[in-house]
């Protein structure tokens, strides 16, 4: 149908970044959070407050958000997907890294990187999942496992499972709202006769550090690519290759772009790389190996929040630079990443201000389906409610209601 | 049962992000990012010339530097962790065998769509200024460099 607006380079984690200008959040419009802030229904068009969507692939979250498409894609790096599917309440799919094919998704981070998957309802993603995995001689990081694509069983009977709570994800800077809905959602899981028990990740704190080491190298690297010479941008400076590529390289990425490449490039240098991105390395097998205990422990499903609090307002956000924010978005996702598991954020509920709140589910490599098995069975028991923008929309609204909330349901 | 450890972890004053322990036993990191002002260390002026020439990417103002010393005191954090013994870890699917394709040519053939991206072309090839002239230091740069 189209391409959607992101962070430049899925750098941020709120698609505040972009050559494009920000995303704004379709929910600042809805009627559940205009209520609530007690704002007159028509006219008084003042856009100033509105909110961001999260990133980096903020313009796909937007857009399933609003009823423009049933699935989009995004990419998923630290987060990128499961981000603004949380704050645009809709369900965002990352899958295990070796799954779905990388060819044709511009590399942020090869060994990280996969391309996550936005709709409204978790029985659209498995069926986009099931389209798009499977082995692509063309990305040699795909596994070869056969795969086929599946009907997600509505599962009735949880008192099989186990969910984890890791118990370091409770850091001082998670919202009140979120904290209890993350309680919530634990209760429910365990009223409904599954068992629930608090783990640990020993090595969380350091996991965002990690990842700041391990993306800015990798970025510096892929971005070296772009020069100018064979494709993209240009500029017109012609005294010499490294002049140009210099002015080119300028001109052509914006701050954000230019800092990842240059800490990146500090942490490669022969005098640092033991200590950073060596160090890096192999803190990221000890993040990883916390995963692979806690699910040997017998363990079928992580349940975390998905970010820090709902939407917030653009001028509150661009307070902070980039990679600040980032750290912040980022927080409880990247960890996921560097394990190369899958994830997957659902909508829970509305917070106070009326805005969603996701949660997120952390399943084996390669338990896809069970992952989003549990996914659908929590989905069906929050009920979460249709984004309301009549006010937008006119007398489109109960259409939108009835029909187009999923594509499984036309079946 | 799980109820009441909830109670326990999830109600607690300031949460339990701060008692877990690395093997190093550091405090709490906060999601923040933010590195206490002592904790930031100058880059020298050198290694940011030699930065700029390596990434062909130029800082551009002293908050981009600000910026770089912030986020190379933010990496810091990971000396606390204890490494010894421990492999790198360069692909989560380092157990599996890389695929490699049979080596037959199944596809190319389209050296003219692919020069159509470029900017600068001359029959079949891409046209490059000259490659031997090293960039300039800082102070000479204004005269290359278009305003």
């Amino acid at each position: 149908m189209g391409k959607t607006n992101l962070d430049e380079f899925a750098m941020g984690s709120g698609s505040t970044d972009g050559v494009f200008g920000p995303v704004k959040n379709p929910w600042s419009y809805s009627k559940q959070y205009r209520e609530k802030k007690k704002q007159k229904p028509h006219g008084e068009n003042e856009d100033t407050n509105w909110l961001i969507t999260g990133g980096s692939s903020g313009g796909s979250a937007a857009a399933v958000s609003a009823f423009t498409c049933f699935a989009a894609l995004g990419s998923d790096t630290g987060g990128s997907t499961r981000n603004p599917a949380a704050l645009c309440g809709v369900v965002g799919l990352k899958p295990t890294y070796g799954l779905v094919s990388r060819h044709g998704l511009i590399p942020l981070v090869n060994s990280m990187d996969v391309p996550g998957i936005l709709t409204r309802c978790v029985d659209d993603a498995a069926t986009v999942l099931g389209v798009l995995a499977g082995h692509d001689c063309k990305d040699s990081t795909t596994v070869q496992d056969p795969v086929k694509s599946f009907i997600l069983p509505s599962l009735t009977d949880v008192s099989k499972l186990c969910i984890g709570i890791p118990k370091e994800y409770l850091v001082p800077e998670l919202s009140s709202e979120v904290q209890s809905l993350w309680s919530k959602a634990a209760k429910l899981f365990e009223s409904e006769g599954a068992k629930v028990i608090e783990v640990s990740l020993p090595h969380t704190s350091y996991s965002i550090v990690c990842y700041h080491v391990l993306c800015t190298s990798e970025v510096a690297s892929n971005m070296a690519r772009f020069d100018g010479l064979e494709y993209g941008h240009r500029c017109d400076i012609n005294v010499s290759t490294e002049a140009m590529y210099a002015a080119t390289r300028r001109e052509g990425f914006n701050d954000v772009v230019r800092g990842r490449i240059l800490s990146g490039n500090f942490f490669l240098l022969k005098e640092n790389y033991e200590n950073y991105f060596i160090k890096a390395q192999k803190v990221r097998r000890l993040i990883a190996n916390d995963f692979v205990n806690v699910f040997n422990s017998g363990v079928d499903v992580l349940l975390t929040p998905t970010t820090l609090s709902e939407a917030v307002p653009y001028v509150e956000f661009i307070k902070e630079d980039n990679r600040t924010r980032s750290a912040q978005g980022d927080i409880f996702t990247q960890a996921v990443n560097m394990a190369g598991l899958p994830a997957v954020s659902v909508p829970m509920a509305l917070s106070n201000q009326g805005l969603p709140i996701g949660l997120q589910f952390i399943g084996r490599a390669f338990c896809d389906q069970q992952l989003l098995t549990v996914a659908k069975w929590f989905e069906k028991q929050v009920q979460f409610p249709i984004i309301q923008l009549q006010e937008i929309m006119g007398d489109c609204s109960s259409v939108f209601e009835n029909d187009l909330a999923s594509v499984s349901l036309k079946q | 049962m799980w109820a009441r450890a909830a109670r326990r972890v999830l109600r607690a004053p300031g949460g339990g992000g701060r008692g877990f322990a690395s093997k190093a036993g550091g405090g709490g990191v906060s999601a923040g990012g933010e590195a206490a002002p002592q904790e930031r260390g100058r880059v020298p002026g050198d290694v940011i010339e030699h930065l700029e020439r390596l990434a062909l990417v130029d800082f551009g103002s002293r908050e981009a530097v600000a910026r770089l010393e912030k986020a190379v005191a933010f990496a810091d954090r990971l000396r606390a962790v204890d490494t010894d013994g421990v492999q790198p870890m360069e692909s989560v699917l380092e157990d599996r065998c890389l695929y490699l394709r049979p080596d037959n040519v199944v596809e190319g053939n389209c050296a003219e769509e692919l020069l159509q991206n470029a900017h600068r072309v001359m029959e079949e090839y891409f046209v490059a200024p000259p490659g031997n002239i090293t960039l300039p230091k800082l102070d000479e740069q204004e005269l290359f460099s278009k305003s």
